[in-house]
């Protein structure tokens, strides 16, 4: 069949996926990005002995494929059965939409959390003391002070993990979640036709280049006051200040 | 509860290993492709030609946009149906050929690994000092001399910690092949599971070998590289 047949027919259901792949990577991203701040404050503040807990955890999910945690979420669940339905959540862990997106939503925690760690320990020490001199609040410092400097500065490589996030959605098909690659999958078993999966790859580096430019405006938000030279480079490489 | 991860017949442990051992010959077979083709790819973006650079800088880009798990179908299904259309074309009569889900899974991994490896040796290649190079041709080395005696060791030094990176992410690649029915150390668990009903602590196990693993590959890299930067003084 020709390729674009094959499009013709199977339309509907690629789009069904790349917007349940879309749905999977922002929702996880977005949970990270709730709970990797304060995460990452404890990782750059916190004692040793506090933060041991913290760099187990983030070591664990570094250190073990994605796939291995989801299979540990979805069908490791099982094992506790009689328990999670005591307290009411196994419809929660039976779905595995959930479990994906917890697994996922867990793992790129552990990595947003470093990433953020590297852009907190990056702002000028000046800063902070200037901003403690004036009489601001530690509360305030950290709102007005250190986390603007901090996301400006791990902006870029927050934007690599959301791409990478989303290229790990695509194991979510493994659980029977129709994404991408599971719809893909489908098709391919009916139509045998090859072509299918080339369109999926357009698809994946569709959104990856979309999303790479909507990633920059938003830098160049986020940097306007810095003037016309805010390029990633000056982003990347601060001008003052210890590096991350 | 141990007795499950005994050796023997009673026991998953001899199972396990066996899946691990299939695991790190996947990794071990898959890291010279992977430098090769990330060579291959980074020589091709220095090139001096701009069908080469696009070629090179298309590749990296595309690769590594893409979720490996979708290069490992292309690779499993489309290498398949390619290679029997040859052999349909070479021979009509002959059987049709098994692409194994083992060379399926290098050639997919080391396409990943070579694709990320190309940038990173791009960037090391470009961060050496341009000096040295004129130095070595100034004293009459040839472009051969200049490259083994000077680019090359120097360029495993600012290489190592990006492809010891890309080493590890492998490693947890690896993972992906159980999809396609190859008996590494994540299918096994797999098996195990179903016969134990036991989901949770298999699958634990697995993943603490894994992060085991990787613990392990830092600490070897992180000598490496102590050895490799030996001969420099640090600012």
């Amino acid at each position: 069949m020709n390729p674009l047949d094959i499009l013709i027919q199977y339309w509907p259901r690629l789009l069904d996926g790349t917007l349940m792949t879309i749905k999977l990577t922002l929702l996880g991203a977005v949970i990270a990005a709730i709970i990797s701040p304060m995460f990452a404050l404890i990782r750059a503040n916190a004692s040793p002995v506090a933060q041991a807990p913290l760099r187990l955890y983030i070591s664990f999910m570094r250190g073990t494929p994605i796939l291995g945690q989801l299979f540990l979420i979805y069908y490791g669940s099982g094992q506790f059965r009689p328990f999670l339905q005591e307290w009411g959540l196994w419809s929660f862990f039976r779905d595995p939409f959930n479990c994906a997106l917890l697994a996922f939503a867990l793992n790129s925690t552990a990595y947003q959390t470093e990433i953020l760690r590297g852009g907190i320990m990056g702002v000028a020490r000046g800063e902070i003391e200037a901003a403690k001199a004036i009489g601001m609040r530690p509360s305030r410092v950290l709102r007005r002070i250190v986390f603007p400097h901090a996301y400006r500065i791990a902006w870029p490589a927050l934007g690599n993990e959301v791409i990478l996030l989303m290229k790990a959605s695509a194991l979510a098909s493994v659980v029977t979640v129709f994404d991408i690659i599971g719809r893909t999958r489908q098709i391919f078993s009916r139509s045998f036709d090859f072509s299918v999966y080339l369109w999926a790859a357009l698809i994946y580096l569709c959104i990856t280049a979309i999303f790479v430019l909507l990633w920059r405006l938003g830098e160049r938000k986020l940097s306007r006051h810095i003037g016309a030279q805010s390029d990633s480079r000056t982003i990347l490489n601060p001008p003052e200040g210890p590096k991350a | 509860m141990l007795e499950i991860f005994s050796y023997g017949d009673a026991g998953w442990g001899d199972e396990i290993l066996a899946g691990l051992a299939i695991t790190m010959q996947l990794a071990i077979a898959t890291l010279p492709v992977g430098l090769l083709i990330g060579f291959g790819a980074a020589f091709a973006s220095m090139s001096r030609y701009r069908g080469l650079r696009m070629i090179g800088f298309g590749y990296t880009t595309i690769m590594r946009g893409l979720p490996e798990i979708l290069t490992l179908f292309v690779v499993y299904n489309g290498v398949g149906l390619l290679l029997n259309i040859v052999a349909k074309w070479w021979s009509p009569d002959g059987g049709n050929i098994e692409f194994s889900p083992f060379a399926a899974g290098v050639t997919a991994l080391g396409m990943v690994f070579g694709a990320f490896a190309g940038e990173v040796l791009r960037g090391a290649f470009n961060s050496l000092d341009d000096g040295q190079m004129e130095a070595g041709r100034a004293i009459g080395m040839s472009p051969r001399q200049v490259f083994l005696r000077i680019q090359l060791p120097q360029v495993w030094r600012f290489a190592l910690p990006g492809l010891g990176n890309l080493w590890i992410n492998m490693l947890k690649d690896t993972a992906l092949v159980s999809i396609i029915a190859l008996d590494d150390l994540m299918r096994i668990t797999k098996v195990a599971v179903g016969v134990t009903k036991q989901p949770f602590t298999f699958y634990l196990a697995a993943c603490l070998i894994y992060w085991a693993m990787c613990v392990l590959s830092e600490i070897v890299l992180a000598r490496m590289e102590r050895r490799a930067n030996r001969g420099i003084r640090r600012a």
